[in-house]
């Protein structure tokens, strides 16, 4: 339901003089800096009582939508449950209280876990060596790209700097060729979505550092010329990058290491189960063949005999951000895949893929889908056609599913498809939450063409109206005034 | 076999009927078969309850100290109650980025918020919603600098190691010419800034506390940095942001800092939080997730996720960041922490840490043999040099169940927190008398 | 469709005006109302060189961004910086919100005549 009244910021609730009763008096002989180095006045952060914070943390929490609050079918974002156990298991004090600066041998069962980690996601992905090092996704594939280059470079072929990538990738991709200094050789798809294979056969040559692909792709297909893909690549003396944002459909199916690909990253925040936290904490866990691993980045745990420690790899790039990575992050991961297991692991790609066909074969007599035929975990609607005959376009209808309580899938990727619409609804879906969206969207499509004004306005039942973007960015307010 | 799927195989072979096919093989029939495998080699799926007791296990090998005498970059703070209490709200926790603002409303107005705690500790005009860390937020601020012309970046040695190796590995892959401008008894040297100081210089990195734990002058060297028309960039301890002036008014372009002290766990080392606050100037170059205020389209305020022409996702290749996932909860954690102390409790905080930091000092140099490695004064760290070997002391410190300070090439660098009481720090006074007094 | 008799335009939908020994370049009706909102631009130095077909700046809208391709070979000898402040004026008044003028030119593109370039549209849209 709409807001009534005004929603206040914390500091519009801010009274003075409230506050919590936090710290003991000081115990030793007080001292303060120069008055030259104190500010001039105190931040204006709010003062407010506890009742005050667990109320307004309680609104918020109302505004807000989660895994738990229903259907969060967003495309190559992989929005499955995330089990309680990883939660208690990273609360831990053995895990969340140990200091990252202590010694080695204070430290064993923080390391143990990491090299578990690295031993069972290298089986799943077929690779021979991963670093947690990374943050995020994108922080990966920084890494990615850094031991790419750094092992041409090695071997003196300083003439590479250029990375492919087909036009159906998710932006990171580019983006992240550019942090490191290299091109971007954009390549069409083919009819099928796919890798145009002559395409790639022109692109390659000696200035080739890489090719960055996602398999499936972003339209939810498998690319059956996979190997021959990697083949060209590694013959015109590139390697192959995995970007591992999609391993959800085929992790205990088939593995990117036998495939081809040289380096790779995950998101232990999608196929892993570890939450998204509204934006991260995320881990983007690198993996690699053992040619890359002499460039893994620095402080990398390993088993020294029976006791676990640091190695530092001999020409390593160096390190990409403080510490060891999203460490409870990780935690959270491995106690997913300790309690799937080999046969789990399969059943959750079998699910998503099964989960992804039947709700796409709920809906396309009436939806358009790119690319139709069995896809994997994920599929696209081009709402084009809706568009012109009825005026509802992508946006609407997912505006439109926020009223029946349904996070609406990913919109407008990727870019090859007009009026895309990229659904993922995951393993963890019950058929009934199936059936409910496949209802709510045949009702919409229905709608368009009957009485397509109230679409327009969607949501009707949300806390705000569609907010005003333009607006929000030619006149930017990003702090409270005040 | 543990399992979080609720269809129950039955169920799973109807919906295999609906799709069409007869069994799961025939699904990934697009796959070649040669790349097909028969099973994984990891262990079979195990119960809740054996996956808890095995992690537990692993949990246990750890030591965990009671009481820390260490920081170098992470620091152990008190976290309220209310913190973990209102962060853990599953909606927090579960939920993706906020594109779909409609029912995004509280995270996005929670990030909101901590933006404006950012600036307000900063004294910057704005700020993201986050990136990884302290290290890599210091590399994406120098990014941020780069111009025509000016491909050079300074950072002060005085640096955390890891920031100035985080920083090392993104100026290289940048094409940006990374120099140290070296320090003098501790903190940076102004003369050799002013040397290095050319045309060339995008910006200047100098955190504040230093690695030593010393408070640098950083309006005269950002001073120096504008004189050279280059860009000033404050690595920002935010406890101690609570007391000392703040970034903007030491003449700081932008503030970056390690929030791991804003009520997160130590953690092994993360996840931490990287903010990131700038003047209006750079408000285009922030990389990263921002949250603006707006109308929807009834004329209610409301928040969205904004300038998102800046982001990858729209730039492609032309984005200067490929950041899109970032500590979102980590920052949320952190408005929390903040909401929680208030302007009192924080600057309560920043004085403890001062005073226990300084009381610790005092006693320590009254054994001989021990004294401050550096002039100038210090916040919450200091380094002191150590008239024994430091493994035998920190042997017998973690004997006691204390973390002592950490070995530096000058003796230890030493941490007190508001968690370090006069007993605690009068008891380690005693045991550095009795290993290494004469 | 505005499309001023007395300016030229390129296949990319910029204007050109003709202007003594300088132009001045700015998107049509066509590319404002093609582009949507805008909400920013980013523009060059004056005394940047621009080069015939390349990008010389680039307007965003809230989630697209658009490269504006010079015509001409040249040196950038003014820029409009008002639209820094107020790019909504490229949407209000397409043909007044000038990006820049160019000076020095040693090369130039195919330039359309206006009912050539209202055929392109009509073939574009």
């Amino acid at each position: 339901m709409r807001d009534q009244k005004l929603q206040k910021l914390i500091f519009e609730k801010s009274r003075e003089g409230r506050g919590c009763s936090l710290l003991p008096a000081c115990d030793v002989p007080a001292a303060l800096p120069d008055q030259a180095l104190l500010r001039q006045a105190p931040p204006r952060l709010p003062q407010v009582a506890e009742i005050d914070i667990s109320r307004h943390y309680t609104e918020m929490q109302k505004r807000t939508h989660g895994v738990n609050d229903g259907f969060y079918p967003l495309g190559s974002c992989t929005m499955k449950y995330n089990p309680k156990l990883g939660e208690e298991m990273a609360a831990l004090p053995g895990f969340a209280g140990v200091h990252p600066l202590q010694p080695a041998g204070t430290a064993q069962g923080c390391l143990e876990l990491l090299c578990r980690a690295e031993q069972v996601l290298a089986e799943i992905t077929g690779m021979d060596a991963m670093t947690f090092q990374p943050a995020a996704g994108a922080h990966g594939e920084y890494l990615g790209l850094l031991l790419i280059k750094a092992y041409h470079q090695a071997r003196g072929d300083r003439a590479r700097n250029k990375i492919i990538v087909p036009d159906a990738a998710h932006g990171t991709n580019p983006a992240t060729a550019t942090m490191n200094g290299m091109q971007t050789v954009n390549i069409p798809s083919n009819e099928q979505g796919c890798v145009d294979l002559d395409k790639l056969r022109a692109a390659v040559g000696p200035d080739t550092a890489g090719l960055m692909l996602t398999n499936p792709n972003t339209l939810g297909l498998f690319d059956e010329n996979i190997a021959e893909i990697t083949r060209i690549v590694h013959e015109a003396g590139g390697l192959n990058y995995y970007d591992g944002a999609n391993l959800n459909a085929i992790m205990g199916i088939a593995r990117p290491g036998d495939m081809g690909f040289d380096v790779i990253h995950l998101n232990l925040h999608k196929s892993f189960a570890t939450p998204h936290g509204g934006g991260g904490p995320g881990s983007g866990a690198v993996g690699c063949k053992a040619l890359l691993a002499p460039f893994l980045p620095l402080d990398r745990p390993v088993q020294q005999g029976e006791a676990y420690g640091f190695e530092d790899p001999v020409q390593s790039i160096g390190r990409i951000k403080a510490f060891y990575g999203n460490f409870l992050v990780v935690v959270k991961a491995l106690s997913y895949v300790l309690t799937l297991g080999a046969e789990g692991i399969r059943e959750a790609a079998c699910n998503a893929v099964l989960n992804a066909n039947y709700l796409k074969n709920q809906i396309n007599d009436l939806y358009e889908v790119a690319f139709d035929g069995i896809c994997m975990h994920e599929f696209v609607l081009s709402l084009a056609e809706l568009k012109k005959r009825t005026g509802v376009s992508a946006k609407d209808v997912a505006k439109a599913l926020l009223d029946y309580d349904i996070h609406p899938p990913t919109m407008y990727f990727p870019l090859i498809v007009e009026e895309a619409l990229m659904f993922e609804p995951t393993e963890t879906e019950p058929r009934e939450m199936l059936d409910y969206a496949a209802q709510v969207l045949r009702e919409i499509h229905a709608q368009a063409f009957s009485d397509p004004a109230p679409l327009l306005n969607a949501p009707l039942t949300t806390p705000v109206a569609r907010p005003d973007e333009v607006l929000a960015a030619r006149s930017p307010r990003l702090t409270f005034e005040f | 076999m543990g399992r979080y799927i609720p269809a129950a195989p039955a169920e799973q072979r109807q919906l295999l009927e609906a799709v069409g096919v007869a069994s799961f093989d025939e699904l990934f029939a697009v796959i070649p078969k040669e790349l097909r495998i028969g099973g994984l080699c990891i262990e079979p799926g195990k119960s809740e309850l054996e996956v808890s007791a095995l992690l537990r296990g692993m949990a246990d090998k750890n030591r965990v100290f009671p009481v820390i005498f260490r920081g170098a970059g992470a620091y152990h703070h008190f976290i309220p109650p209310i913190v973990r209490s209102v962060a853990g709200k599953e909606e927090f926790v579960t939920s993706y980025t906020p594109y779909q603002a409609e029912i995004s409303q509280g995270l996005l107005q929670l990030i909101f918020e901590y933006q404006t705690m950012i600036c307000e500790l900063t004294g910057m005009d704005l700020s993201n919603a986050s990136v990884y860390d302290g290290a890599s937020a210091a590399a994406e601020a120098v990014t941020m600098c780069r111009e025509r012309g000016r491909s050079k970046a300074l950072i002060a040695a005085s640096s955390h190691p890891m920031v100035i190796r985080t920083m090392r590995t993104y100026c290289e892959s940048a094409d940006t010419e990374l120099v140290v401008v070296p320090e003098r008894e501790g903190r940076t040297d102004a003369e050799a800034l002013a040397a290095l100081l050319d045309g060339g210089v995008a910006c200047l990195y100098v955190q504040q506390l230093n690695f030593h734990g010393l408070i640098e002058d950083a309006d005269a060297l950002f001073a120096q940095v504008h004189a050279a028309d280059a860009r000033a960039i404050l690595g920002v301890n935010p406890i101690a942001a609570g007391l000392l002036k703040s970034a903007g008014a030491c003449g700081a372009d932008i503030a970056v800092g390690e929030g791991q002290p804003l009520g997160m766990p130590l953690a092994f080392g993360g996840p931490y939080l990287g903010f990131m606050a700038c003047t209006k100037a750079l408000m285009r170059r922030i990389p990263g997730r921002v949250v603006g205020e707006t109308l929807d389209a009834e004329g209610r305020r409301a928040f969205v996720l904004t300038l998102q022409a800046r982001e990858q996702h729209i730039r492609r290749e032309k984005a200067s960041s490929n950041i899109c996932s970032n500590q979102a909860h980590c920052a949320l954690t952190a408005g929390a922490y903040l909401t929680a102390m208030g302007p009192d409790g924080l600057r309560q905080a920043a004085s403890l840490c001062y005073a226990k930091a300084h009381y610790l000092a005092q006693r320590l140099c009254e054994i001989e043999g021990v004294a401050l490695a550096h002039p100038g004064d210090f916040f919450h760290e200091f380094v002191t040099t150590l008239p024994c070997p430091p493994e035998a002391l920190l042997d017998r410190l973690a004997q006691q169940g204390v973390l002592g300070g950490l070995p530096v090439q000058q003796g230890i660098l030493w941490c007190c927190t508001e968690l370090n009481t006069r007993e605690q720090i009068d008891e380690l006074v005693n045991t550095v008398r009795e290993v290494c007094g004469a | 469709m505005n499309i001023p008799k007395e300016l030229l335009y390129t296949r990319d939908h910029e204007w050109v005006q003709e202007t003594g020994d300088r132009v001045r370049i700015g998107i049509t009706d066509f590319a404002q109302d093609a582009l949507g909102d805008i909400v920013f631009i980013n523009l060059p130095e004056e005394g940047d060189g621009v080069r015939m077909g390349e990008s010389f700046a680039d307007v965003e809208s809230v989630k697209a961004v658009s490269d504006i391709y010079s015509p001409v070979s040249g040196r950038v000898a003014a820029v409009n910086a008002d639209l820094l402040d107020s790019p909504e004026q490229i949407n209000a008044d397409p043909y007044g919100a000038w990006m820049i003028e160019v000076a020095d030119i040693t090369d130039r593109g195919e330039l359309l005549d206006a009912a050539a370039y209202e055929k392109l549209c009509g073939e574009e849209g």
